[in-house]
């Protein structure tokens, strides 16, 4: 089935967008979408991580040798992994702080690992960038979601640049737990069905 | 056996790149990376000893040897003159090392102001050496010079209720603050001369 160039980037946003479709990269959605700037900050360093690891493989793809690919690949995402640590402690020490051990943890995600391998490997260098941006948008879009229903659901006001904005007023009564482990579970849960109805044939 | 050599040359090329890149990348950030880290772990307390400077104190900072120890020390101005600094020690509390800051004037050797910046203590209880004005604020203009121990130790300080282990730590932390103070005071001085233009 060929696909579009354009199609290459929306299918990231609804067909295959990663944790709902593909159900993958599960440990930092479960783990960092308490409130939405986590869930954004979470997305764009997934994003940027995708996008140059998927340009780096396609271009190298004719040179990496096919039984040693997984350990080249593993050398080019832990290395923008870590450019992207250093960035954001210079630059946005508070989110790397609220982030924490999960920024390294990019390197495992399967999704970075699963783009390349399954994509970027075998397709050419413009269809690649597409692919890792709208994976990595996708990503972005549906971590800031969860966690804007955890954080609403939870305290009752969304977070942006840190300043809460009180959402629901004083008299809420927060769930509690959905900012805690299970909460993140539930939400996913939610959302996975309301998304199966919604694509339903 | 090209393969074999392909495999070894591909990964070493790539490991190269990689290594060399990172290295580059981390020098290039270590002193904002620093700088940022003094803003947001140690910069609150910083920045309320020093409330109203007319400088960035994380900027004007300078290190000093302290036998083998090197300390940094953050410096003050105020009505134009660079005349106040303040560094980090540490006493023993309930859970842990408490760090404490210290801001000292050198004009009349007068605590301006002292705030908890790391500490292990219990929440709602030793914790509160960092959150609770009052304790903090009963520091403000006593001379460095004495040691400070609480009350119940025959001393001047009013202990946090339930927390005498930490109050008395934040004590310690203050006492080794007027050792070092009186160590180095004609290098602190020295090198607040320098801010001053």
């Amino acid at each position: 089935m060929a696909r579009s160039i354009a199609q290459e980037f929306t299918k990231g946003l609804w067909d295959e967008i990663p944790p709902f479709r593909l159900v993958l990269g599960l440990c930092p959605v479960l783990a960092v979408t308490k409130t939405v700037e986590n869930g954004w900050g979470m997305g764009l360093a997934t994003t940027f991580v995708l996008v140059c690891s998927n340009v780096l493989v396609s271009l190298l793809r004719k040179a990496i040798p096919a039984k040693v690919r997984i350990a080249c690949f593993i050398i080019i995402i832990a290395t923008f992994v870590t450019v992207v640590e250093l960035a954001m402690q210079a630059y946005a020490y508070p989110l790397f702080l609220k982030l924490g051990i999960f920024i390294p943890l990019i390197v495992v995600n399967c999704i970075v690992l699963g783009r390349a391998e399954a994509f970027a490997s075998k397709n050419n260098l413009v269809r690649s960038t597409l692919d890792g941006l709208g994976i990595g948008v996708g990503f972005t879009l549906a971590l800031s979601a969860l966690g804007a229903v955890r954080e609403l659901l939870g305290t009752g006001m969304l977070t942006f640049y840190e300043t809460p904005i009180q959402i629901f007023g004083p008299s809420y009564q927060p769930f509690t737990i959905m900012v805690e482990a299970p909460g993140a579970y539930v939400g996913l849960g939610l959302m996975l069905c309301i998304m199966n109805m919604l694509g339903k044939k | 056996m090209r393969e074999m050599i392909q495999m070894v040359v591909v990964l070493t090329i790539l490991s190269c790149i990689s290594g060399g890149l990172l290295a580059s990348i981390k020098n290039g950030t270590k002193e904002q990376i620093e700088y940022q880290q003094l803003v947001f772990v140690k910069g609150p307390a910083i920045r309320a000893i020093l409330e109203g400077s007319s400088n960035d104190p994380i900027t004007d900072r300078f290190k000093l040897k302290d036998g083998d120890i090197e300390r940094s020390f953050f410096s003050g101005a105020f009505d134009g003159k660079v005349n106040t600094v303040t560094f980090e020690t540490f006493g023993k509390g309930y859970g842990g090392d408490i760090g404490v800051m210290v801001g000292v004037n050198l004009e009349d050797d007068k605590i301006v102001g002292v705030g908890v910046t790391t500490h292990s203590e219990t929440p709602g209880i030793g914790a509160l050496a960092k959150t609770n004005v009052a304790f903090s604020a009963q520091f403000k203009g006593m001379p460095l010079k004495d040691t400070f121990k609480v009350k119940t130790d025959g001393g001047q300080v009013d202990a946090l209720s339930g927390a005498t282990i930490t109050s008395r730590g934040v004590g310690v932390a203050l006492t080794e603050a007027v050792k070092i103070y009186e160590s180095l005071k004609p290098q602190i001085a020295d090198q607040l001369k320098t801010f001053s233009k």
